[in-house]
């Protein structure tokens, strides 16, 4: 592999790694707020128990995002200096800001919640837990403004050097990169994707505990319920802005979705894949299960509605971009790859819902905590959101290549020239070990205490 | 003053508030293993700083952002140069971060004292290489025309370089022990103003041995004559006035001349640099300048917009969180683990 190949390796697996912790923090450090303001209203104990077990996990995860952020910031620099010379003017500022809006806010706070118990005034403590959901999800809307020009970029100028060369983009209009159409609905996405996350986790631990009637079981019922509902909401967004967010995709980034549907060549109306298997290049199909008319109605919300193809795309960007690349330069994604995250998300997406209605019914009927076969899913149904968030991700950062911002770098131009293969594969190889180790170490920790239950907290001060 | 001059400065600040707060935090860090025998003494030591150590850590991220965006080129040149420095910075600062959470999540003897060596490496290493890092800004690295760092991992380490990063190390050192006295009681706070004064002299001479290759490795009499002005003068004296009030045991007042000690440092090596970022030492006219680097206009214009409105409203807040857990801790206080 070259340095192109492995900083690519490098950028996806410390930044899966990162989003791995990001989605509970979002949401958990919400669902520990409210938690902790129904304890202020009520003065009811068990709610109070409640902050204490989950917030305890919530503290766990939280330093992982924390560690691994570090590594993120850094990489643009180290690994993509010609991206960050090409956008840092456009790209730096949302960075900039969201530690100076949201990065000092969660960090100091996290410090005053976590020793201010019993040391400040109830309602200051209460509100520090405040203060740090809001910053963490202040800090997904910076970040996620700052990736939406990546997919669709939006209040810059470009600067052409005497040869006509595009040297960098620089900031024209900052009202359009903040209130980009593309962040209007990832934000949302992300948002609700984090609070599913942390309903399916609260969800999954305490059916654990119900299926094997360890000791507090009205705690862990209780917990449930909240979490049930939680994930309900959670789960209901997703799917809606999910929807929005392919329709804004057909637009945008054509490529994209007809990558994610296995679309080779151009229909009117569209037809929705439920299996599609491609030739080895990827150029056509040679096998499809396709339903007729439904993509044109995700894409349109009408039976009828032209969706492009791959292939009619590959040739219009070829001349598109003809000045620039030559030809017959290459504008296809690994498709295979984006068809079945895509896949994968969505499937995840649809058994969840599944599974909150379901459980919400049983709820309701009283007889959530007596389903034997459902409390034991549920546990396992905490790898879903991390399948759908990974599967995500992957889909939105590999389906936009070749580019690394559409339309006006391509990835291979943004690599760092001076850094060598050795360096990279180097600095890979250190940091997926550590992380590895890692993530050892927090899911032992994570289990322990999530199996432990909630226990007065003098226990382990010994 | 353009306002590519004043970022200058404003990215100057905020690595002063970086190495004044994070400055305790890596001392204490340091100290750790040697002040603190047994568990609560540790555990007291690390809650000294528990509250504030990743607020004081974002100093350092905003600062790295607020590089990029007011001088992408400084931040893609700096950043893939020295590479390998910072892989080792970030393992680092990864073990530190985490042996903070996970030290107390199992009373296993080995896994704490473990953790308690993770936050030592992770504290020394780093404050070692910071100073590694600024010495390489000011002495010069090969860097070519299309701005690239041309050298390797062992280029960074020079004589001079290194005495920078030995002397940031003392600092940290002094610093954080000097915080310990102040924070703590009983015969932690013994123990750590014990450290203090023997540690003052040492800082003291690794200040003077740092001043005197500034001289000798940077071609500084060409540039500035013998008398240094102002700045530097006054950064020396304020750390013999730290070393007057050691003695003296008034550690109040010997912190406050510290934080004044890296703010003239701090400030001296920036007025050292200036206009450059990034010293070429493979030609001179390849070095990277405040203008040469900067971003656009606008760009500058909005950054110091929000700048002038946040970071108030950070240093408010953070300061306001030191009020909070003013009381000194010692391994009989109830601890939070
Ligand atoms: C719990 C997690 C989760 C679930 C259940 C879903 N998603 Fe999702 N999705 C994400 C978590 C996620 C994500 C990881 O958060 C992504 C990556 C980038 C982003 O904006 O959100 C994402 C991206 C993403 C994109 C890519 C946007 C782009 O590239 O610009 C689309 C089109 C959808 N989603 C659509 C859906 C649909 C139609 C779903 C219906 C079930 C769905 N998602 C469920
Ligand atoms: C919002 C913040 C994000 C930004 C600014 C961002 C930016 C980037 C950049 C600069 C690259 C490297 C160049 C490239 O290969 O195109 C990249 C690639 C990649 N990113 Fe992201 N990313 C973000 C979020 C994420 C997240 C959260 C994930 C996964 C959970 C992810 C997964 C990937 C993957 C898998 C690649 C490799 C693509 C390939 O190999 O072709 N990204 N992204
Ligand atoms: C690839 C670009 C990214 C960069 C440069 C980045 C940077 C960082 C940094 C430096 C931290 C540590 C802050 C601290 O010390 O408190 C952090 C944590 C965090 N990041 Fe990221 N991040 C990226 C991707 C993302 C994405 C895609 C999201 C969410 C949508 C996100 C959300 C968060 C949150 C909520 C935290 C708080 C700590 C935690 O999650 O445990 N980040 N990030």
């Amino acid at each position: 592999m070259d340095a192109l190949d492995l900083a690519k390796l490098q950028f996806a697996v410390t930044t899966i790694y990162h989003f791995f912790f990001v989605p509970l923090t979002l949401g958990l450090s919400l669902l520990v707020a409210v938690l902790q303001t129904m304890w202020y209203r009520t003065d009811n104990p068990i709610y109070k128990q409640m902050v204490k077990f989950w917030g305890k996990l919530f503290l766990i995860n939280f330093a992982m995002g924390v560690v691994t952020g570090i590594v993120q910031e850094f990489q643009f620099g180290m690994n993509w200096s010609e991206y960050s010379r090409f956008m840092g003017d456009i790209f730096g500022v949302p960075l900039a800001i969201e530690a100076l809006l949201a990065f000092y806010l969660e960090s100091t706070f996290i410090g005053v919640w976590l020793f201010g118990w019993d040391k400040l005034p109830k309602g200051i403590h209460l509100l520090s837990i405040w203060l740090v959901a809001i910053g963490s999800n202040i800090s997904a809307l910076w970040i996620l403004i700052a990736n939406s020009f990546m997919q669709q970029p939006v209040g810059y100028q470009s600067v052409i050097d005497a040869n006509g060369v595009m040297t960098k983009v620089q900031m024209d209009n900052f009202g359009d990169v903040i209130t980009n159409p593309n962040v209007m609905v990832q934000w949302p996405h992300v948002f609700a994707s984090g609070i599913t996350t942390a309903a399916f986790f609260v969800l999954g631990v305490s059916a654990w505990h119900l299926l094997r009637k360890t000791q507090q079981q009205d705690f862990f019922r209780r917990s449930a319920n909240i979490a049930t509902v939680y994930g309900m909401i959670g789960i209901v967004l997703v799917i809606m802005v999910g929807h929005s967010q392919a329709q804004h995709m057909v637009e945008t980034q054509p490529m994209k979705m007809a990558a994610a549907e296995g679309l080779f060549e151009t229909e009117d109306p569209a037809s929705f894949s439920l299996l599609t298997v491609g030739d080895l290049d990827q150029r056509e199909e040679v096998f499809a299960i396709r339903i007729p008319r439904l993509l044109s109605v995700l894409s349109y919300n009408k039976l009828d509605g032209e969706v492009r193809g791959i292939n009619d795309l590959q040739a219009e960007y070829q001349q598109e971009y003809a000045d620039r690349y030559g030809e017959d330069a290459e504008y296809r994604p690994p498709i295979a790859v984006i068809y079945w995250s895509f896949r994968a998300m969505v499937g995840a997406g649809f058994l969840m819902l599944g599974l909150a209605a379901l459980s919400l019914f049983l709820i309701y009927r009283n007889q959530f905590t007596t389903t034997r076969r459902l409390l034991i899913v549920l546990p396992w149904a905490i790898f879903l959101p991390y399948i759908a968030n990974s599967a995500g991700w992957i889909m939105t950062e590999m389906g936009r290549q070749p580019w690394i911002v559409f339309g006006l770098q391509r990835t291979e131009d943004a690599v760092s020239p001076n850094v060598s293969a050795e360096m990279v594969g180097l600095s890979l190889v250190i940091f997926t070990v550590l992380y590895g180790a890692l993530m050892g170490v927090d899911a032992y920790l994570l289990v322990k205490f999530g199996r432990r239950g909630p226990v007065e907290e003098t226990l382990d001060a010994a | 003053m353009e306002l590519y001059d004043l970022w200058f400065v404003l990215i100057g600040v905020l690595w002063i508030g970086f190495f004044f707060l994070e400055g305790f935090d890596y001392g204490v860090g340091i100290l750790l293993p040697f002040l603190g025998k047994g568990d609560k003494e540790r555990r007291a030591i690390i809650n000294t700083i528990g509250p504030v150590w990743d607020g004081n850590e974002v100093w350092m991220i905003t600062a790295g952002g607020a590089i990029f965006a007011a001088f992408p080129h400084w931040y893609a040149t700096l950043f893939s140069g020295f590479y390998l420095a910072l892989v080792v910075i970030l393992v680092s600062l990864i073990l530190r971060g985490v042996a903070f959470e996970f030290r107390s999540k199992d009373d296993n003897p080995r896994w704490r004292s473990f953790w308690d060596w993770a936050i030592f490496g992770g504290s020394a290493i780093p404050a070692l290489l910071w100073g590694v890092a600024f010495g390489n800004l000011v002495q010069g690295t090969p860097i070519d025309a299309s701005m690239n760092f041309t050298g390797n991992f062992f280029d960074l380490l020079s004589p001079y370089t290194l005495i920078c990063g030995l002397a940031g190390l003392m600092v940290f050192l002094l610093h954080g022990a000097i915080f310990l006295s102040l924070k703590t009681d009983g015969v932690i706070r013994t123990r750590a103003e014990g450290i203090a004064q023997q540690l003052v002299v040492l800082v003291i001479a690794a200040a003077a041995v740092l001043a005197a290759a500034n001289y000798v490795y940077l071609d500084l009499f060409s540039k500035i004559g013998i008398n240094p002005g102002l700045m530097p003068v006054a950064s020396a004296a304020a750390l013999l006035a730290v070393g007057y009030f050691v003695r003296e045991k008034q550690y109040g007042w010997a912190f406050v001349l510290m934080g004044a000690t890296i703010l003239l440092s701090v400030a001296t090596f920036f007025w050292f640099l200036y206009p450059n970022v990034m010293v070429s030492s493979t030609n001179d006219a390849y070095s990277l300048t405040v203008e040469t680097a900067r971003a656009s206009d606008k760009t500058l214009e909005l950054m110091t917009v929000v700048a002038l409105v946040f970071v108030p409203i950070v240093l408010l807040y953070q300061g306001w969180t030191y009020w909070a857990f003013r009381k000194r801790i010692t391994a009989e206080s109830t601890l939070e683990y």
